[in-house]
């Protein structure tokens, strides 16, 4: 499958490390893609890296919220408007956002593991009446790290969402949570019968979010993560992102936690 | 008293506590309140009070040179605080401090201890309520200084 170009329309700093890109088409096609599905993004002369949809699927323009790890991220953060950018995709199964209709749903975000939230929780937020209490619980690294920060603050502010932030780190004059997103787990007001949790962040976060949230009585199949293996030709070819059975790319990268829980001690592969 | 007691019993700490214990553990009790940004406890001080928070939040905090007070764990209703009353040398190893108007029952560390050593049931019972609380802050700090979220994880 051949990119299709896309060129930077706007480029904004989020995080530290991470950058926001808004993308056109060459074409002018609008990108219709479900929460939760990636694209393959090309860095011309560098290479491919799977990325998450991090915009409003119903109406925004393609947008991608990249953290620059290693080359081709670098680059990808690195790119000006108007600058040409490859596009594949969109890739992947998403969220369950059927599933979740009629439910409360808790999303549980560590980090970057925000951005491919974030579709999931505008679709959440402009179809609100389909869904039950909806919860956001959010843990960064330290207070300058918190990625989206005002929309963030402007969600916090809303009646009909409780967000709830943590940070691992803090000097005395943040005045929010501190310590690690489990502990605002215990803290959580919810009725596990009816709850559906949608989790993303470093997999060790995963691992110990889903555990406590299974503890409050959530079931294992309630439970979805969103999985980052690396990847290639993100259509279950080349076996790259293989994870026992399963292909994050072709299967995922959204799974229950009942179907994760025998594979995320799996190391990289 | 009564009152103390019927407070106690509902905090999450003391709830499904034997009557009989709950009485002898209000004796150590009183109502504490105090306002937003006062200190609770300093670092170093003797320990001799156990709070369990009923309204507001405290921020328990370490100060380091050249960096100033980093708070490690913020701390809500519900929730404890103050375990060295239980272990020599009965020390406070952070700073306590109030991030709103807080409501707390402070317990008399000394007065518990001894009930708890007078009745080893009680005792024992206080303590299957504290080590679960003790294990869960150890793990946690262990995954907060494994800096998960930091690039090179
Ligand atoms: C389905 C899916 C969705 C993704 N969505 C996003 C997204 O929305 N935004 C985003 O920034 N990334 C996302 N990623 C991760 C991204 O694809 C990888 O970070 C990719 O490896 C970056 O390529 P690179 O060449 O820059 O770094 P590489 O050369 O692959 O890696 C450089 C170094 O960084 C480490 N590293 C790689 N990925 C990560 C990571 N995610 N976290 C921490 N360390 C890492 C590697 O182990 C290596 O040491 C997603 C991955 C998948 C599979
Ligand atoms: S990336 Fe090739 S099989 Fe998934």
């Amino acid at each position: 499958m051949v990119p299709r170009i896309a060129h930077v329309r706007r480029r904004r700093h989020d995080a530290p490390d991470a950058w926001t890109l808004e993308l056109d088409m060459a074409d002018g096609a609008h990108v219709d893609y479900a929460p939760g599905q990636f694209n393959m993004l090309t860095a011309f002369g560098v290479g491919e890296a799977a990325i998450s949809m991090s915009g409003d699927p119903a109406t925004g323009p393609l947008i991608h919220t990249i953290r620059a790890v290693g080359p081709v991220s670098r680059a990808l953060t690195e790119l000006k408007p108007g600058e040409p950018i490859g596009v594949r995709g969109p890739f992947g199964v998403g969220w369950p956002m059927a599933a979740a209709e009629g439910k409360d749903v808790v999303l549980v975000a560590g980090g970057l593991g925000m951005a491919p939230l974030r579709p999931a929780l505008y679709r959440l937020l402009g179809e609100r009446s389909r869904y039950g209490k909806v919860t956001l619980l959010f843990g960064s690294r330290r207070p300058e790290d918190i990625v989206f920060r005002h929309e963030v603050e402007n969600w916090r502010g809303r009646f009909d969402i409780d967000v709830d932030v943590t940070v691992d780190h803090a000097g005395a004059d943040w005045r929010g949570h501190v310590g690690i997103v489990t502990t605002l787990i215990a803290r959580l007001d919810l009725d596990p019968a009816k709850t559906i949790a949608m989790v993303c962040g470093p997999e060790v976060m995963m691992r110990f979010v889903s555990m406590a949230l299974c503890d409050r009585g959530i079931a294992e199949e309630s439970v979805w993560l969103s999985m980052e293996r690396n990847m290639k030709c993100a259509i279950g070819h080349c076996g790259h992102c293989q994870l026992g059975p399963t292909f994050i790319c072709r299967d995922g990268p959204v799974f229950t936690y009942r179907r994760l829980k025998p594979l995320l001690g799996v190391k990289e592969l | 008293m009564e009152n103390l007691e019927r407070i106690l019993s509902e905090h999450p700490f003391f709830s499904g506590l034997d009557k009989g214990f709950l009485e002898l553990a209000c004796g150590c009790a009183r109502n504490a309140r105090f306002e937003s940004g006062a200190y609770i406890a300093h670092e170093g001080e003797a320990a001799d009070q156990f709070y369990l928070l009923r309204e507001g939040r405290v921020a328990l905090q370490i100060t380091a040179p050249g960096r100033g007070a980093a708070t490690f764990l913020t701390l809500g209703p519900g929730d404890v605080f103050g375990v060295n009353w239980l272990v020599p040398p009965y020390r406070w190893t952070y700073d306590a401090r109030t991030l709103d108007v807080t409501r707390a029952i402070a317990m008399d560390g000394k007065c518990l201890r001894n009930k708890c050593e007078a009745d080893h049931h009680m005792g024992y019972d206080i303590m299957k309520r504290l080590m679960p609380i003790v294990i869960d802050r150890l793990h946690t700090t262990r995954l907060q200084f494994l800096d998960l979220y930091n690039a090179d994880v």
